[in-house]
């Protein structure tokens, strides 16, 4: 019998829907078994940061790591699970481009903690009690992890080998990239296993030329089942989403958000369809395409960078509050 | 002690056939702008990217210009309108991230406005000063390094086994 | 394996150096930009010696990459571009820096400019390290041409380019060719009459065996490229053989049907349904206007076919179409007379002696509607006192800002014309007598000794409304006149206004479908004001006479045969570069979004039903990058603009910035945590 290789999967910022996708592969699941042990898998099986600590540096022969980076102490993690594995994937898209917790960089630490520990109506927190990196007891001093300002992603902390995009990343991919790994298929370090195209490629509905004269909201049409969602005036983010999901949403007539990511080379995800989706605009008066783009995108970052923000150029909004405290406070 | 000047650094795109021309026409007649403003060249206004502009700022650009033909006047007809449409998307997200409108600008200058470019620029740069340093950078430069040693010092230390 | 780049700072003499510290500039592109092989600073860089430093660089250093940091590239790109050939480097293989007209000239602190320097260099040398090897494409050039627009500039370059050997089909819309031209009276300044310079010229086009003249016909479509451009023509159906038609005239002659002629003779005269524009039309063959004919529009008639000789009427026909293949384009499609309705203060259409410059042309034309007689609008009355106005529509803000290059010289014809027909009084209201070319102002001095009477001011209003004595009956001109500084009424019989010129109403339609662009007003763009008055952006097609803007007949004709020269010089070498800066769709990356489709103004862009892919017409692309920026998928590159080399000189020129900010560290910032 071939020596078997060693697994490990983590979470850092993430919803878990990661965890559940790997499943996804159902009885496949036994062939990954075959292939390898599994060394580390928080969510499903007891284990011990301690005991990963100890082993050999590169000992890990792959790890799968879901999440964002929101805390000093995913971000401790990260660095260790790099330095102990050969190939580090960052798996889905959280760990890929900050996803949903990366949308979390539209506010400072300071106005999240002032909403989640203060404002929210379901708070009950007379005393205004708030998490502190820092706590002394008589024992002496606990420790919480610091809560970053600024959601940062997998490869803004640590080199990653591989990135297998997705909100979760579809099972047949997850498939195709683990095979891919087992029979050592891999392309260059550093790349996105995944089409190199987008989802229009895959998306059945029939395209035309485009030119839009208004952008509209989910709930104000009932699209026409054949024809371009775009071209219906919904902002669609297929033209620029990395192919892979099979175009799930827009076959069934809601437009794709953009889970999968940019395509290939793309620095900037949100860029692409802003400059798509205005290149299109059919008007020449400024004042009409202002109003155009004011009234059909009444929320820019969330539509353009739903799920890229962390990983865009700008990474985040001007941070005015918060900063140095925390951070200073624990060190 | 007067305090030291801010002296903002702006990347500007110029397009070939006018406003790079407006740029040549104003050093041919010695105009003179601030120096703050560095040029690129592309050949329309419409070549550019919103990636190249966020570039520029994420690379701690304080300010971003654009410059192409007047609409109606562009050597390939009609791209300075994909340029004048971008731009109003562009704006509408730099907003929503907090970035001044002063910031980044959209300019036209005909090959014949050396003049109008060099006060296009003199007022933007003036703009840009008067805001201070954008910094972008310094948006997610926490220092997170010695939290993240502590937690290992912690392991460390709790691993150790008592004498 | 990394570059070997060659770092040149042009002193430009003291242009440059005087203001940079090109010798700190020098040492420190030497020093501190990665991959410089070679910095140095010499006193011209464009010289021949400055070149061959360059070129002995190449050969015995091995650069790979050169930058010249100097002039604009507008001035010297081609230089440098040339000296990299020269030595066997690919031209594209080098960059410019502007750091006379962006640095030295226009920034007043040397420290500053040195720094500014230095930033563009840093971006020029960061960029040129990702440039690619380019190869312009050569295509063979058709030797037919087309010349769009049958007026005096069209039958210059026609004339000239069949002269010359080579094939010419000649398009003009109306039946005739001539255009504005065949309309007018006498000419100046030497006052020789327009029919007798003009028709002999129409019947060598018509005659010439190289010429292939399509009348009453329309450009409908326009595909391809400089060298083999597909042009789809419509020939309107003119209801007439034109094989069978012996130009005998009996048919006009036995028409029944008058009707006012709002073309040719802008409303003066009449003309026959059945009819030609004007008795010496090339070709010489009849149209039949459908609008009035009695048997198109009432079923019977059919006089003309009873009495044609030949049997040339045809009434079945029909508009049809031909498509040419030719090798250039001349579009000379001349102008339209601005609307004199528009500025009702000067009572055009409402008062009846109120004419416009080219009606009275027609009137002073011996052939036109009075037979050359000047005379009020009842036909018979001469006028015993004139006023023309200037500058109706020109130079006026609230029409066209600019002047109409002709108005002056041909209010001082009418002038003439006036005195020499009739006893009246001529006055000409006028901002400024502009009488710039050869022979003009000896003209205008000749009409000053004529006893024409000039009033310096533009006029107010012209009425009826008769309110001092001696103002019954009669046209009041009301007039400050500026140089004395008081409000005159001037009563007279007849009043010309002497209308702008403007583009052609569907000017910039014409532009899209040639794919050449206009200014503001409409006038087609030339490739440079100066340098290029007659090429265009677009490769391949050529622009003459009036359709570029005001001008007079010397001027037309000049740039008719410029134009027919330029294409000469086209098929003369028979093939064409093409510019390697064009855009690729890596079909790869396309999933056929189509977003693209409707952004190339040149049509460059298809859609491959069959693969699914949008894909570039290189020939077609004319290298703006306007999809590369917009398509979502970012699988469209841009030669010589990548965004890869854009980046890199953003990079370089934030040199300074990034050092300070550490921004451009590496994506991966930290050591793995020790164990």
């Amino acid at each position: 019998m071939t020596k078997k290789g060693k697994l490990a999967l983590y979470w850092a910022a993430s919803c878990g829907g990661c965890e559940i996708a790997v499943l996804g592969i159902d009885d496949k699941i036994l062939k990954v078994a075959e292939a390898f042990d599994i060394v580390f898998w928080p969510c499903v099986m007891d284990g011990k940061v301690r005991s990963i600590e100890k082993m050999e540096d590169k000992s890990i022969d792959l790890c799968l790591f879901n999440g964002a980076i929101r805390t000093s102490e995913q971000e401790y993690m990260a660095r260790l699970l790099r330095q102990k594995s050969k190939v580090l994937v960052a798996f889905g898209s959280c760990a890929h481009e900050g996803c949903i917790p990366g949308l979390g960089n539209v506010a400072s630490r300071e106005e999240i903690f002032q909403t989640a520990y203060h404002d929210t109506p379901s708070t009950d927190n007379p005393e205004g009690i708030r998490p502190q990196p820092e706590t002394e007891v008589d024992e002496g001093i606990l420790y919480l992890p610091i809560f970053y300002d600024t959601v940062k992603t997998l490869d803004q902390c640590v080199e990653v080998e591989y990135y297998l995009p997705g909100c979760p990343p579809e099972p047949e991919r997850i498939w195709d990239a683990i095979v891919a790994i087992l029979e050592g298929k891999l392309p260059a370090p550093g790349s996105v296993i995944g089409a190199e195209t987008t989802v229009c490629d895959e998306c059945p509905r029939k395209r035309e030329e485009k030119r839009i004269k208004e952008f509209k909201r989910t709930w104000e049409i009932i699209p026409d089942p054949e024809i371009c969602l775009l071209e219906q005036g919904l902002v669609c983010c297929g033209i620029a989403t990395r192919a892979g999901c099979g175009a799930l949403c827009p076959t069934v007539g809601s437009p794709c958000i953009g889970c999968y990511g940019p395509n290939e080379g793309v620095e900037d995800f949100g860029a692409r369809m802003m400059t798509a989706l205005a290149s299109v605009i059919d008007s020449e008066d400024p004042e009409e395409i202002d109003r155009i783009i004011r009234e059909g995108i009444p929320d820019p970052i969330g539509t353009f960078y739903r799920f890229s923000l962390a990983a865009s150029q700008l990474r985040r909004t001007a941070l005015t509050t918060g900063g140095e405290d925390q951070a200073a406070a624990s060190a | 002690m007067a305090e030291e000047r801010f002296e903002p650094k702006i990347v500007a795109f110029l397009c070939n056939w006018c406003s790079y021309r407006a740029a040549d026409l104003a050093g041919t007649a010695r105009i003179k702008y601030q120096p703050n403003v560095r040029m690129i060249r592309v050949m329309c206004s419409g070549r550019v990217d919103p990636t190249f502009v966020l570039k520029a700022l994420s690379l701690g650009a304080d300010g971003v210009m654009i410059a192409g033909c007047h609409p109606g006047e562009c050597h390939y007809l009609e791209q300075n309108y994909k340029a004048m449409r971008r731009f109003s998307m562009l704006r509408h997200s730099l907003r929503a991230l907090g970035i001044e409108d002063e910031r980044v600008r959209l300019q036209w200058a005909s090959a014949a406005e050396g003049v109008q470019l060099a006060k296009a620029i003199n007022e933007m740069v003036d703009q840009v000063r008067a805001l201070g340093p954008l910094n972008w950078p310094s948006n997610w430069s926490e220092d997170v390094d010695a939290a993240i040693e502590r937690i290992a010092e912690e392991h460390t230390e709790a691993m150790e086994v008592p004498a | 394996m990394s570059e070997k780049v060659g770092v040149y700072i042009c002193h430009c003499g003291t242009n440059i150096a005087g203001v940079v510290d090109v010798e700190e500039v020098a040492k420190w592109a030497g020093e501190n930009l990665e991959d410089v092989a070679v910095s140095r600073e010499y006193k011209f860089m464009c010289s021949s010696l400055g070149q061959e430093l360059i070129e002995d660089d190449i050969k015995n250093e091995g650069l790979t990459r050169v930058v010249v940091a100097a002039c604009s590239p507008h001035l010297h790109e081609k230089t440098f571009r040339r000296a990299c050939s020269n030595a066997g480097l690919n031209p594209y293989l080098c960059q410019m820096a502007s750091i006379r007209e962006q640095v030295s000239w226009v920034v007043e602190d040397n420290e500053a400019a040195t720094e500014k320097a230095k930033a563009m260099i840093a971006g020029a040398v960061n960029r040129v390290k990702l440039h690619e090897e380019l190869e312009p494409n050569l295509v063979p050039v058709n030797p037919n041409t087309l010349v769009v627009g049958g007026g005096i500039a069209g039958i210059q370059a026609s004339l000239e380019l069949a002269d010359a050997g080579y094939p010419v089909y000649l398009v003009e819309r109306e039946p005739s060719i001539g255009g504005h031209m065949a309309q007018f009276d006498k000419t100046f300044p030497t006052l020789d009459c327009a029919a007798c310079i003009l028709t002999p010229k129409m019947s060598d086009v018509g005659a010439h065996p190289n010429i292939n003249m399509l009348t009453y016909c329309e450009v409908e479509e326009v595909s391809g490229y400089v060298g083999s451009f597909n042009v789809r023509i419509k020939k309107k159906a003119k209801y007439v053989d034109e094989e069978k038609c012996t130009g005998c005239g009996i048919c006009i002659e036995k028409c029944p049907k008058k009707v006012l002629d709002n073309v040719f003779e802008v409303g003066m005269g009449y003309r026959k349904s059945i009819d030609r524009p004007f008795p010496q039309a090339v070709p010489n063959i009849p149209v039949i206007d459908t609008e009035s004919c009695t048997y198109f529009q009432r079923g019977k008639c059919k006089a003309c076919e009873i009495f044609c000789p030949t049997g040339a009427i045809d009434f079945e026909q029909q508009d049809s179409y031909l498509d040419l293949d030719v090798g250039n384009i001349i579009l000379t499609t001349g102008y339209d007379l601005f609307d004199c309705k528009a500025m009702p203060q000067y009572g055009y259409g409402r008062l009846a002696n109120v004419f416009t410059s080219l009606e009275f042309e027609r009137m002073c034309n011996a052939s036109g509607p009075t037979e050359g007689k000047i005379v009020l609008r009842d036909g018979v009355t001469e006028p015993k006192s004139v006023v023309i106005i200037h500058c109706v529509g020109s130079r006026d803000e609230n029409h066209n800002p600019y002047c109409s290059a002709i108005c002056c010289m041909s209010a001082l014809k009418f002038g003439h014309l006036v005195m020499e027909k009739t006893d009246a009084e001529v006055t000409s209201c006028y901002i400024d007598i502009r009488t710039t070319q050869k022979g003009y102002e000896e003209f205008y001095n000749r009409l000053l000794e004529e006893g024409m009477n000039f009033i310096r001011g533009k006029v107010a209003e012209v009425t009826d409304a008769a309110r001092l004595p001696g103002e019954e009956d009669k046209l009041i001109v009301q007039v400050e006149d500026t140089l004395l500084g008081i409000q005159r009424r001037i009563p007279v019989d007849m009043v010309i206004l002497m209308a702008a010129l403007e583009p052609r109403a569907d000017a910039k339609d014409v532009g899209l479908q040639f794919g050449i662009s206009c200014s503001m007003e409409g006038w087609f763009t030339e490739r440079h004001p100066k340098l290029d008055p007659v090429a265009t952006m677009t490769d391949g097609i050529f622009i003459a006479g009036a359709a570029q803007g005001p001008k007079d007949i010397p001027a037309t004709i000049s740039q008719g045969a410029a134009a027919a020269a330029r294409v000469q010089g086209m098929i003369s070498v028979g093939e064409v570069s093409i510019e390697p800066v064009v855009a690729t769709i890596h079909e790869e990356n396309c999933s056929g979004c189509r977003i693209c489709n409707t952004l190339c103004p040149f049509n460059a862009i298809e859609y491959l039903e069959d693969k699914e892919v949008s894909y570039i017409n290189a020939a077609l692309c004319k290298g703006c990058g306007t999809c590369v920026a917009a398509c979502p998928a970012q699988a469209i590159t841009g030669a010589h603009y990548s965004n890869e080399q854009i980046f890199a000189e953003i990079e370089g020129l934030l040199y300074d910035v990034i050092s300070g900010n550490g921004a451009k560290a590496p994506r991966v910032e930290r050591e793995p945590v020790p164990a």
